[in-house]
């Protein structure tokens, strides 16, 4: 395609990405280096139909004047970045200084809000992103293979995970593992422990929700696979069949060389995906147990009466470049792989 | 022709019926929470709409909701219905406006007792109370022969018994769901250890201290003596669980009890469910369970006309002697002409023991939220009460740094 064509054919969506998506993630690296102006308060006679007593409020008045002179906020520069419930700087320092064993330096630093939910993120892109692709491989291999009379109702059946609502989707298991649920309480009779809980163990927790996510993302790996086997060429199969390659060998030596920039696709999409893990928290109800990256911005704008958006903004931004960081090897891969193609 | 008639001996019908509530103009638009009494309430108020628009979202996510739709221009909402922390951040963000004037031109029937006054100005109009009390199975502590527990160490002791006898597994519950419901009953025991929250004038926190820890191994207790999934129970988890009769002892919102007490479920259990007032604990006299008022505020961001037609459309329901008479059992009314019934026992029996009001203070959401999330640990057994105490000061802190307050 000519450049001038692309161009013209790209402009649109290039606005609307600017307008929906570049913009505010400008707007929120800017939020993020503010913070709220110092409260104003003052003590006034609180009267309730309980008694009435003294207690504080905060001076609209006064509030609202320095406002209007800056509506953004104080500036804090990366004073949230680095505060307790982010990547805690001081925090660390004093933790580092303080433990003498590594392991319990460890363990003060996994305690702190930021680095608990950084943990469970990595944790789960590191189990599901390989056992996503591997699967969505297995499956699609196993397809291709069936009588193509049944391959349709098949192939609905394995996308199925994906129609679901992901939501819909962790509430049924969520119902199924509680205590009373069929797998929960098959489980408390199998290990014959009246008191095992599935949801109030953090291990357990963290095991359901990877197995859920690996279940709700295989069929996107599948479908893209199962669409790149049907381009593998059959003459150079024939011929390997012909040499005496077992299945094994014609997989490694000639399939999986041919859609290889395919599966760099998927794992780069399901890297992203996971690295934003979010409704399986909800709707497991898994706050306690296990918090990603996602869910404290969530917390942070929705589960607090007073809305925290400097936080909430700062933790977005360490999203992205959080993502920017595990996407770059393959990108860069990508890049070098196009250079030489050229 | 015969639908037009109909039409029009309605039409008459309710205007005349109500001729108090002669609304001309205006749009209401109401956001409140969503439990039984709030419905009525609403509705009550609705028959009063006279020629206004009106509307209303009842949802468990109100306050999800609140102060971005209150600090559009104009507000989406008239007016929200608010409790004593709801009410916080809407005034915190200056989102609501004083009533004095509106409750002088209409509110006549409204006592005074109902008005929150906040630095002399009126800003909320009450009209229930709420408070988290003990429910009891009458037959099971009769069985056992378990007297009703009036402490939380009898609370304990009770359930154990219970659990030795083999008739329960998990004869406790308490809404103990990470995050806002757990910190609600930390926020009760604190309390009732007879704890401050912050060191006095400032909004330094106050809960590391030994009243913070008693607070913290008297949740752990009940939690042991719950079901292993209370992590993820809230109040309508919990009364799923009575309502099958696997507890004999709960904590829960007096304004379920309506539904606790109504012909759905076993008639057994309904019939043996009983009442009483909040538990003490740690040998203080104040109950461990706070005070909450159910009110309306109006938003500040909307025109004058719409807050007359909210105003007189809720200020008819917020004194009206037929509602509080029809729904006596949804709510502990504090409208003029409730008789309280059976169901109010615990607000009744908690105010008679004279416990505290919610806290109405600006901080007060900061510390709630870091509390939701930073105790669970310590319940799990990963962490001591000490640690978890610190990293509920050290989370509380950041955040309220960050909102200026410290």
């Amino acid at each position: 395609m000519p450049n001038k064509t692309f161009f013209w054919f790209f402009l649109p969506t290039g606005l609307a990405m600017i307008l929906f998506i570049g913009l505010p993630i400008i707007s929120t690296g800017i939020q993020s280096f503010y913070a709220q102006h110092d409260q104003i308060v003052k003590e006034v006679k609180k009267c309730d139909p309980f008694g009435c007593t003294v207690s504080i409020v905060v001076d609209n008045e006064e509030t609202s004047k320095i406002r209007e002179a800056k509506p953004l906020g104080k500036f804090n520069g990366f004073g949230t970045y680095t505060d307790r419930n982010h990547l805690a700087v001081d925090e660390i320092k004093k933790f580092w200084n303080e433990t003498e064993s590594v392991s319990a330096f460890i363990d003060q630093v996994t305690n702190l809000p930021f680095y608990k939910a950084l943990i469970f993120t990595l944790t789960y892109c590191l189990f599901v992103t390989p056992n996503v692709l591997l699967l969505g491989f297995i499956i699609a291999l196993s397809l291709n293979a069936v009588a193509r009379r049944i391959r349709g109702p098949l192939i609905f059946g394995t996308i199925l995970p994906m129609i679901v609502t992901p939501l819909v989707g962790s509430l049924v298991l969520f119902w199924m593992i509680d205590s009373q649920g069929i797998i929960g309480a098959n489980i408390q009779n199998l290990m014959n422990d009246p008191y095992l809980s599935l949801k109030s163990s953090k291990t357990l927790t963290w095991i359901t929700i990877i197995i859920y996510g690996i279940w709700h993302h295989s069929p996107f790996a599948f479908v893209v696979f199962y669409a790149a086997l049907q381009t593998v060429p059959q003459e150079p199969v024939e011929a390997a069949i012909i040499d005496g390659a077992s299945r094994f060998q014609r997989i490694k030596h000639i399939v999986l060389p041919h859609i290889y920039p395919v599966v760099t696709f998927v794992a780069l999409i399901s890297l992203m995906d996971n690295f934003r893990v979010f409704e399986p928290i909800i709707g497991f109800s898994a706050e306690g147990s296990a918090q990603s990256l996602s869910w404290l911005i969530y917390d942070n704008l929705v589960n607090e009466e007073v809305i925290l958006f400097g936080s909430a903004a700062a933790t977005s931004i360490m999203t992205i470049v959080g993502i920017a960081i595990l996407l770059a090897p393959v990108l860069i891969r990508t890049w070098k792989e196009f250079r030489i193609a050229r | 022709m015969r639908k037009i008639l109909v039409t029009l001996l309605f039409l008459f019908f309710g205007t005349s019926a109500f001729a108090d509530c002669n609304i001309k103009s205006g749009s209401i638009n109401i956001l409140a929470n969503d439990f039984p009494a709030l419905r009525t309430f609403v509705e009550t108020s609705k028959q009063c709409k006279g020629n206004a628009d009106f509307k209303v979202t009842h949802s468990s996510e109100h306050n999800k909701i609140a102060v971005p739709a209150l600090t559009a221009n104009p507000s989406e909402f008239s007016a929200r219905i608010a409790a004593n922390s709801s009410i916080v951040p809407l005034m915190n963000q200056d989102l609501i406006r004083p009533l004095d004037d509106l409750v002088k031109k209409y509110g006549k029937g409204i006592q005074d007792s109902q008005l929150i006054t906040i630095d002399g100005k009126v800003m909320a109009v009450a009209f229930m109370a709420n408070t988290q009390h003990l429910y009891y199975r009458e037959d099971i502590l009769k069985d056992m022969g378990i007297a009703v527990p009036k402490t939380y160490e009898e609370v304990v002791a009770a359930s154990e018994k219970i659990r030795a006898s083999g008739k329960m597994q998990h004869p406790y519950a308490a809404a103990y769901k990470a995050g806002w419901n757990l910190a609600e009953e930390f926020v009760n025991m604190f309390i009732g250890h007879g704890g401050e929250f912050f060191k006095s004038g400032s909004a330094e926190p106050n809960i590391n201290n030994a009243k913070g820890v008693a607070t913290l191994n008297m949740l752990k207790k009940l939690s042991e003596l719950s079901n292993p999934d209370y992590l993820t129970h809230d109040s309508e988890a919990i009364k799923v669980e009575w309502e099958s009769g696997n507890v004999a002892l709960m904590t829960l919102w007096a304004s379920r009890s309506g539904t606790l007490l109504d012909d759905e479920g076993d008639p057994n259990i309904t019939k043996a469910t009983k009442l009483a007032g909040p538990a003490t604990v740690g040998g203080g006299n104040i109950p461990a369970a706070t005070l909450w008022w159910d009110g309306f505020t109006l938003a500040k961001n909307r025109s004058d006309a719409d807050a007359d037609a909210t105003f007189r459309a809720l200020a008819h329901a917020a004194s009206n002697k037929k509602m509080v008479a029809d729904a006596a059992d949804q709510a502990v009314w504090l409208v003029e002409g409730f008789v309280p019934g059976p169901k109010s026992i615990g607000v009744i029996e908690a105010v008679k023991m004279k416990a505290k009001p919610y806290p109405m203070l600006p901080q007060m959401g900061l510390m709630h939220g870091a509390l939701g999330s930073e105790i669970v640990e310590f319940l799990q057994g990963k962490e001591s009460a000490e640690q978890a105490l610190k990293d509920v000061e050290a989370a509380y802190i950041s955040k309220a740094k960050e909102q200026g307050f410290l």
